[in-house]
């Protein structure tokens, strides 16, 4: 049924989202009603992690989102983390590590990575491997195992402390 | 669709819909909408409500909100306090199912796997319910009344769970197949009241509803050396022994019956030898 | 901290080429979120299709109507088997599966319908909408009773039996061991869903933008099915998220054609991922005894094996999965007699099909575990007995084809047996088998630690000889390649670039759209052969290039072509006489179109005998797990392998390779089957059908890998794809072995075998 036109704001923009049925997932509105097909589907039920994004900047799968109720948080799709074209560190460290091969998990892997680097208390060093692990591991990857991920991780978390550059 | 700003902005919505859907995580909510098995003419959305998010402590009970995401259950002090939900809350999904996914979800999902509902039952939970009609309580035993049912009335919705505080150790174990993002084969929590002298029992995926393994419970009561935190080998055998029987679990394609009656007699053991010490036969 | 213990990859600077981690140009597109898979593809006009599929295993269709379904609001078309205007069927290897069912359905699954309508909401009315009257059939699920039981199709119940004899079949061994072993049924579980765009054309024919692994056979078929001329179906490679062999079948494209033609409007589809689990073919399960001989030495005597794979409802590939299983049977190893029946049949089970390892995956769990049962009735170390047999160059194949390529299996072994572990015994209850669950008694885990050797072919065999084509053009100092090499992850396209630069000196290179309309076929994304044929393609059309260009050059200086050479963007003489930029001298463009074949092979006799493959490859895995005997469950602490490679050609591609085909080994050794009850899945989706986390994934340490160049492939290189998912499950497995001191022959091994053997 309709939901009449509602407002979300996605990556710092206000998107009005018209003709809209109410058991729309945010996943859905995002790829087929706002043109921000970077959150992926392969299973849309909450078991693989592609269509991940930070809603208030929580990491959540936005296939679990009903897209109505997302009215007045702040959602940060893939299409958000880059400012103006740039790459923003994570995505140039998983380029760097070999870390992409099909890239369908790279999206909702990403928001993972950006999430946990947020999270980590300042200074906090290379992040143990199994913090690391736990934080993606609602993030399933066919391709890689994993490898350069956790290498591209490690990257990041480089540059987000100002290492490198 | 209703995004309700208070509690009494949930109720009133739900008086005038009474068939309407609860929307707070949407984890398993949403599974059902997306595959266009969940038909409904309305959707009141709760995850705003203050009232419903956090906890608080009332004497030696905690007051657990129905919106406490599994996230939330591994902060702060709640790893202290009540330690065998954390562990149980950090066993749930993946991280973007525990940043959304609440105890009021789990509550009223009531499957037979869900992690936080052995631990409930092992505290002797009480379920708080509220309507536009006022309140009610209800044991956490006359609140999941088989597979996916529950007592809950139309118009009413899960407010809070209240749970005692309890000077003693605590232990939740659960079996799956994968270390992540897996349903429970086999669970347990095991509660430890050291002033009341007695070790709670609750298990979950191996009945139709989260059980209490009574007969146990009161055996390895009476076996406990409570003053030196020890009990013998012999008792943990038995304990275990018991816990398995107060199983009744199911063959499916997680598991089938006879591995999950072995798997909970192995974690009733482990369970109570790390609460317990090993004392002398 | 980094897992991997190898030099570190070649660093980059300017235009990476042969040998170096060159990136892959779709990074940023992917890392950014605008590259576009199948499942992103949109047209304003655009339509969503869907397919009613059979909820029996076996049943004979009485009736179906589709009036109501064409009655529901927005509905388009709703097309069954008679709106098929040509072949009926299709297939790989036997034109044997409908294009929808029409009196018959042998699989749960199976297509019926299609339709198309304008939102998907109005498909899944639509799909409940349409009646169809089953009479429901019993199925055929034991593969074991195939053969004698009521053909479940016209073709018969038996896909293939490929008997190999080699050698004196009366030779008997000092020392014989026997064993069964039981493999479930793997899903590739690609992360992208089955999903594409079918748009008419103004001539007739259709485009089609499609995830798939060989966009030629795809055309082929659709054409065949279409009633087209396979010139007027075109079609173009959608992004793909992942393959694994499960894109090598047909799965919607021709419903997507048929729904596009007969609306005149482009129409996508997307399956769910339960619709995935149904909608493509699975990993063969597999039945296998094995008899080992060897003498009191431990020299390999005589193999016997039977090996029984289930096919599932159609033919796909099992034909070539089955002789690969049997050529393979016996592992790596010197086996001067042999006598090795393979089999594989119809069942009302869900097909099976290509996937990563092609039967050798079966077969090196069976040739494995014997291995070890044969160490242990020698009391002999397991090393030991393989490296007394491994192969080598010069040796023959239980085919009877000799090895003229490399062989280098005793390095192979030896270096991976040799690295020394970074295993430690973590205190962290997360490291412990059960993880976060925290059943584990660290007192009660026991660690075990074994080392599997695996190999298989590269390339298609038995005669199949197929080719690769792909175009160079360079104009203006700017290289085009055009290939249809179905770029699925495994990156090739980052090899065509630097292939274009190591031959034509090059930095910029774009590549064109993989597509049936601009170029011959590249063959299928499998068989680890992209490298050689598809390498081996772009390598030679740039080659030509490269000789036509520097004629040109020296035709207008009055030079010999042998003084010229191709350095940095210029035409050079090595005299120092001159030098040009490549953009002016090639204002006026240069292209060449190069079909590239491989030696060519032979079919197998009546005995399995017969030089049917054009090179090998070589792995071996050590793997270390840690296991909670009582409860069963496992925890993967360490992976060691060292693989045959030819030649590196991008080291850090190889690295992901070899980890990604590591997991997959994994998954199937500890948590991945698809569980089938009476022909019905059980467990179609994420939820249940369990693939590897983060968290599951030990560390793979890279021991070495070998570069001994192949004679005749491109730079030498061998196809490294498949080896990694090969011997690592059999190493896996193993290990669970050791560690359990248990006699396991199902894999995946589950938590019941372990926790409750002998009860």
């Amino acid at each position: 049924m309709s939901a009449g036109p509602y407002v979300l704001r996605v990556n710092g923009n206000d998107h009005e989202v018209p003709d809209a049925h109410l058991g729309e997932s945010l996943l859905w509105v995002l790829r087929e009603r706002l043109g921000l097909p970077g959150s992926k589907n392969a299973c849309e039920e909450g078991e693989c992690g592609s269509c991940s994004v930070q809603v208030d900047g929580e990491l959540v799968c936005s296939c679990l989102v009903l897209a109505a109720a997302a009215v007045g948080r702040e959602v940060t799709t893939i299409e958000g983390l880059a400012p103006d074209g740039e790459l923003a560190d994570v995505q140039r460290a998983f380029v760097e590590a070999g870390a992409v091969q099909c890239g369908f998990c790279t999206p909702g892997l990403l928001m993972a990575v950006d999430t946990l680097l947020d999270d980590l208390p300042d200074g906090g060093g290379d992040p143990d491997d199994l913090i690391v692990r736990e934080a993606i591991s609602g993030n399933l990857c066919r391709c890689t195992g994993y490898g350069r991920i956790l290498e591209a991780v490690s990257i990041a978390a480089d540059l987000r402390r100002g290492n490198r550059t | 669709m209703t995004i309700a700003r208070t509690l009494e902005d949930a109720c009133t919505a739900l008086a005038e819909h009474p068939d309407a859907l609860l929307l707070a995580g949407g984890t398993d909510l949403m599974v059902g909408i997306n595959r266009g098995q969940v038909g409904f003419d309305h959707v009141v959305v709760i995850d705003r409500v203050d009232e419903l998010r956090g906890w608080r402590r009332e004497g030696d009970e905690l007051v657990l909100g129905a919106g406490l995401t599994y996230s939330e259950m591994g902060r702060g002090e709640l790893p202290v306090l009540l330690p065998a939900l954390a562990q149980a809350a950090r066993t749930v999904g993946s991280p973007q199912i525990r940043n959304a996914g609440t105890l009021g979800g789990n509550l009223a999902t009531s499957s037979p796997a869900g992690d936080t509902l052995p631990v409930l039952a092992a505290l002797d939970a009480t379920v708080v319910l509220r309507s536009s009609h006022g309140t009610r309580q209800l044991a956490l035993d006359r609140f999941v009344t088989g597979v996916k049912q529950n007592a809950l009335e139309p118009e009413e919705l899960i407010e809070a769970v209240r749970v005692p505080v309890l000077d003693g150790p605590q232990e939740f174990l659960k079996v799956g197949t994968r270390n992540a993002m897996v349903i429970s084969v086999a669970s347990l929590a095991l509660v430890v009241d050291r002033a009341g002298r007695s070790v709670r029992v609750g298990l979950g995926s191996v009945a139709p509803v989260p059980v209490r393994a009574v007969e146990a419970e009161a055996f390895v009561d009476g076996a406990i050396d409570w003053d030196t935190g020890s009990v013998p080998d012999a008792a943990v055998d038995r304990f275990s022994g018991l816990v398995a029987e107060a199983a009744r679990p199911i063959d499916d394609q997680r598991g089938t019956a006879a591995y999950r009656s072995h798997a909970i007699g192995v974690l009733a053991r482990r369970a109570l030898r790390r609460a317990f010490s090993e004392s002398a036969p | 901290m980094t897992d991997v213990r190898t030099e570190e990859p070649r660093t980059v600077q300017g235009a990476p080429r042969i040998g170096e981690s060159a990136p892959r140009p779709d990074g940023i597109p992917k890392v950014n979120g605008s590259f576009a898979f199948s499942s992103d593809l949109w047209h304003d006009r655009m339509l969503w299709g869907g397919t009613l599929r059979s909820p029996h295993p076996s049943a004979r269709i009485r009736s179906i109507d589709i009036g109501p379904a064409v009655a529901v609001t927005g509905v388009h078309a709703v097309l069954t088997s008679a709106d098929v205007p040509g072949s009926p069927t299709y297939g790989l290897e036997h034109a044997d599966q409908p294009v929808l069912a029409s009196d018959v359905v042998r699989y749960e699954g199976e297509p019926v319908a299609i339709v198309a309508a304008d939102h998907p909401d109005a498909v899944r009315r639509a799909l409940d909408a349409i009646v169809v009257d089953y009479e429901v059939t019993t199925p055929l699920v034991d593969p074991g009773l195939a053969e004698s039981s009521d053909p479940i199709h016209p073709d018969g119940n038996l896909i293939r039996r490929i008997h190999l004899r080699h050698g004196n079949q009366e030779v008997v061994g000092d020392v014989v061991v026997e064993g069964t072993y039981e493999v479930g049924m793997q899903d590739q579980a690609f992360l992208g869903p089955e999903s594409g765009l079918a748009i008419p054309a103004e001539d007739g024919g259709v485009e089609l933008f499609i995830a798939t692994q060989w966009l030629h056979a795809d055309r082929d078929q659709v054409a065949a099915c279409l009633g087209l001329e396979p010139g007027l179906v075109r079609l173009t490679l959608a992004g793909v998220g992942g393959a694994f062999g499960a894109r090598e079948d047909l799965s919607l494209h021709a419903h997507l054609c048929l729904l596009a033609l007969h609306t005149r409007r482009p129409v996508k589809m997307v399956y769910s991922r339960e619709e995935s689990f149904h909608g493509h073919v699975h990993r063969h399960p597999a039945r296998m005894w094995y008899r080992h001989h060897a003498d009191r030495a431990g020299n390999l005597v005589r193999v016997e094996a039977r090996l029984l794979l289930d096919g599932g409802a159609y033919a796909s590939s099992s034909g070539a999965v089955i002789a690969n299983a049997t050529c393979f049977a016996a592992g790596p190893y010197r086996v001067p007699s042999a006598d090795i029946e393979g089999v594989v049949v119809r069942t009302n089970n869900p097909p099976c099909g290509a996937m990563r390892g092609f039967g050798s995956v079966q077969a090196c769990i069976g040739h494995e575990a014997q291995m070890d049962r044969l160490a242990a009735a020698l009391g002999m170390d397991p090393v030991e007995l393989r490296l007394r047999n491994v192969l080598a160059t010069g040796d023959r194949l239980s085919t009877g084809q000799v090895i003229t390529g490399t062989a280098p299996v005793a390095e192979v072994l030896r270096t991976c047996v040799d690295h020394p572990s970074a295993a430690s015994l973590s205190g962290d209850p997360m490291s412990l088998p059960g993880g976060a669950g925290r059943t584990a008694d660290p007192a009660h885990v026991r660690r075990g630690e074994a080392v599997a050797l695996g190999f298989k072919n590269l390339m298609f065999s038995e005669g199949f000889d197929d080719s690769s084509s792909a175009i160079c053009r360079l104009e203006g100092g700017v290289a085009t390649v055009t290939c249809a090499c179905a770029e699925v992850g495994q990156g090739f396209v980052t090899l065509a670039q630097q292939i274009t630069r190591e031959v034509l000196g090059v930095e910029e290179v774009v590549l064109a759209p993989a597509a049936t309309a601009t170029v011959g076929s590249a063959g299928s994304t499998s068989a680890s052969r992209q490298s050689w044929m598809s390498g081996g393609a772009v390598q030679a059309a740039c080659e030509e290039v490269r000789v036509r260009l520097l004629t040109r050059v020296a035709d207008d200086r009055g030079v010999d072509p042998d003084e010229l050479v191709l350095v940095e963007g210029r035409v050079v003489s090595l005299s120092g006489d001159f030098e040009a930029d490549l953009a002016s001298v090639t204002a006026e463009a240069i292209e060449a179109e190069v079909e590239f074949r491989h030696a060519p092979t032979s079919p197998l006799d009546e005995n399995g005998q017969g030089d049917a493959h054009v090179s090998f490859a070589f792995s071996a895995h050590r793997a270390i797990v840690d296991v909670d005997c009582d409860l069963g469950l496992v925890k993967v602490v360490e992976l060691t392998t060292s693989q045959d490679v030819g030649r590196l050609l991008n080291p850090l591609q190889a690295i992901g390779q070899i980890e990604g085909g590591a997991a997959q080994g994994v998954g199937l050794a500890v948590m991945e089957e698809v569980l089938v009850l009476d022909g019905r899945i059980r467990n179609a989706s994420f939820t249940d059908y369990l693939v590897p986390t983060a968290l599951d994934m030990p560390p793979v340490e890279i021991a070495a890998l070998i570069e001994q160049p192949e004679p005749g492939a491109p730079f030498g290189a061998k196809g490294i794809g498949e080896p990694p998912s090969i011997s690592s499950t059999a190493a896996v497995v193993a290990a669970i072995r050791a560690a359990t001191e248990l006699d396991l022959t199902h894999v995946p091994v589950r938590p019941t075998d372990i926790a409750l053997a002998g009860a």
